[in-house]
């Protein structure tokens, strides 16, 4: 069973530490070198939009923030789902590690596209099924997030809030697929979707950048959490002594 | 990048600042927030292992 | 069956139970669901009677008359197959416009004209400089904007 090292060399605390400590530093400088670079290309280089004007560059923070929202979301509940059937704790720290994030970048989604709303549509809410399928995101995430911490046992805590997650990842594609499904007020997608995107490159380019800065920095919350999380968990465990006092924090 | 005849334009986005600088500082503010908790988190942790490790006789103290 | 086996099926059925009973929801729901009508299920009689509702579809170009010495405006929506005449006193979106996709909350009155308190703009996923829009104008013949009305029952 050689392919499955790997998975296993996964569930091994000292390894999952050393490995996200090597790979952070990679992922948090290239996220900020990718979103200086694609907020500066996004609010100074693209031109304005044909009818939005300079209204349309909310989609260079809006955009990303729902994709991180959706990534996040999906890569907890992968990661809940292997921690409840291998019992892998550090799949459950993983899934844990990312909820804090995802809730913030749901939040920072329905906040812009309501400041956006406002003055291209004339609203700044309405109950429409993109708009109220992201606020149940964001409820999943809360709740996900208290039920975590209402239980002392971190077993516990782990496996129920890990059913939790399961089952909401329903809404993941009933997000993306709501403009499609139901008439909206949301328009469709202009990059996530089969098609070439609807938008020219100088406009486009920065965005992709968006999006690439906001996955690097995911992954870097991602390491740095778990790494937290591992050091909380492996109590007493002589592997730490060895990666503290080696100075390979 | 010649589209902008002035900072002071820059700054006005043809109207909509109300609308734009608010997002674009929220999600600064959000990327920021959540790079200090978990950077905060790690080093608490690493503190608290630290300190585990000094009762337990492995650490110098 | 291992242990690890039973927790698979156990979890894999959960997810697949819960993904099942969200479609079935979904469909059961699509109608109450809808957030707005467009003006062939309004000449078609599927609205509600005597409720408000909301009216989606494109302003078709000339269609919009503004009353004079009021904030009334008088103007019309349309799928390409019916087309619904809405009356409107109130501050419009930035995007309102002639050829512009708009949805419109209210009701119809008994001489069939919807009566709204309530005009959002909606608009399509596509984006583009003024220059590249200003030369498809040129070679294009309007109608670009079918896709604002299109994209939202496709």
């Amino acid at each position: 069973m050689a392919t499955w090292t790997w998975f296993h060399k996964l569930g091994s605390p000292p390894h999952v530490y050393r490995i996200a400590g090597r790979f952070a530093p990679w992922f948090g400088w290239g996220a900020l070198l990718c979103i200086v670079y694609g907020l500066f290309g996004g609010l100074v280089l693209a031109p304005p939009d044909y009818q939005q004007k300079d209204a349309f560059r909310i989609i260079y923070v809006h955009a990303p923030a729902a994709w991180l929202s959706l990534s996040c979301y999906t890569t907890m509940a992968v990661a809940a789902f292997v921690g409840l059937v291998w019992r892998m704790k550090i799949a459950h720290a993983a899934a844990a590690a990312i909820a804090p994030v995802g809730a913030s970048f749901a939040f920072v989604c329905l906040a812009t596209g309501s400041l956006w709303g406002r003055p291209m549509w004339g609203t700044w809410w309405e109950w429409d099924a993109r708009l109220t399928s992201q606020l149940i995101l964001l409820f999943l995430y809360l709740g996900y997030m208290a039920l975590r911490s209402a239980h002392d046992d971190l077993q516990r805590a782990d496996r129920s809030s890990a059913v939790l997650a399961i089952v909401g990842v329903v809404n993941v594609p009933i997000i993306h697929y709501s403009v499609y499904w139901w008439n909206s007020l949301h328009q469709g997608a202009t990059v996530m979707k089969a098609d070439r995107p609807s938008m020219p490159s100088e406009m486009l380019v920065p965005l992709l950048v968006m999006f690439l800065g906001f996955t690097l920095f995911q992954l870097w919350v991602l390491c740095t959490r778990l790494r937290a999380e591992i050091l909380e968990r492996e109590r007493n465990a002589r592997w730490l002594q060895e990666q503290i006092r080696d100075g390979a924090r | 990048m010649n589209q902008w005849a002035s900072l002071g334009e820059w700054l006005a986005m043809g109207g909509y600042a109300a609308y734009v600088w608010p997002s674009i500082g929220l999600a600064i503010g959000t990327l920021v927030v959540n790079m200090m908790m978990a950077r905060r988190r790690h080093a608490a942790a690493l503190q608290r292992a630290l300190r585990r490790l000094a009762i337990d006789g492995y650490g110098e103290a | 069956m291992t242990p690890r086996r039973k927790r698979l099926v156990l979890f894999g059925s959960v997810l697949l139970g819960v993904a099942l009973a969200a479609g079935i929801a979904t469909l059961a729901f699509r109608d109450n669901l809808q957030y707005f009508y467009n003006p062939s299920e309004v000449a078609a009689g599927k609205v509600p009677v005597g409720k408000r509702f909301r009216v989606g579809g494109m302003v078709p170009n000339g269609s919009v008359h503004r009353e004079t010495g009021s904030l009334t405006v008088n103007f019309e929506v349309t799928d390409f197959e019916n087309t619904v005449k809405i009356s409107y006193s109130g501050v419009l979106p930035d995007l309102f416009r002639e050829g512009q996709g708009i949805i419109a909350h209210g009701k119809l009155d008994n001489q069939g004209v919807f009566v709204a308190d309530e005009v959002l703009a909606k608009h399509d996923e596509k984006y583009m400089p003024p220059e590249v829009r200003d030369s498809l104008k040129k070679t294009h013949t309007p109608g670009t904007e079918v896709a604002a009305v299109g994209a939202s029952k496709s």
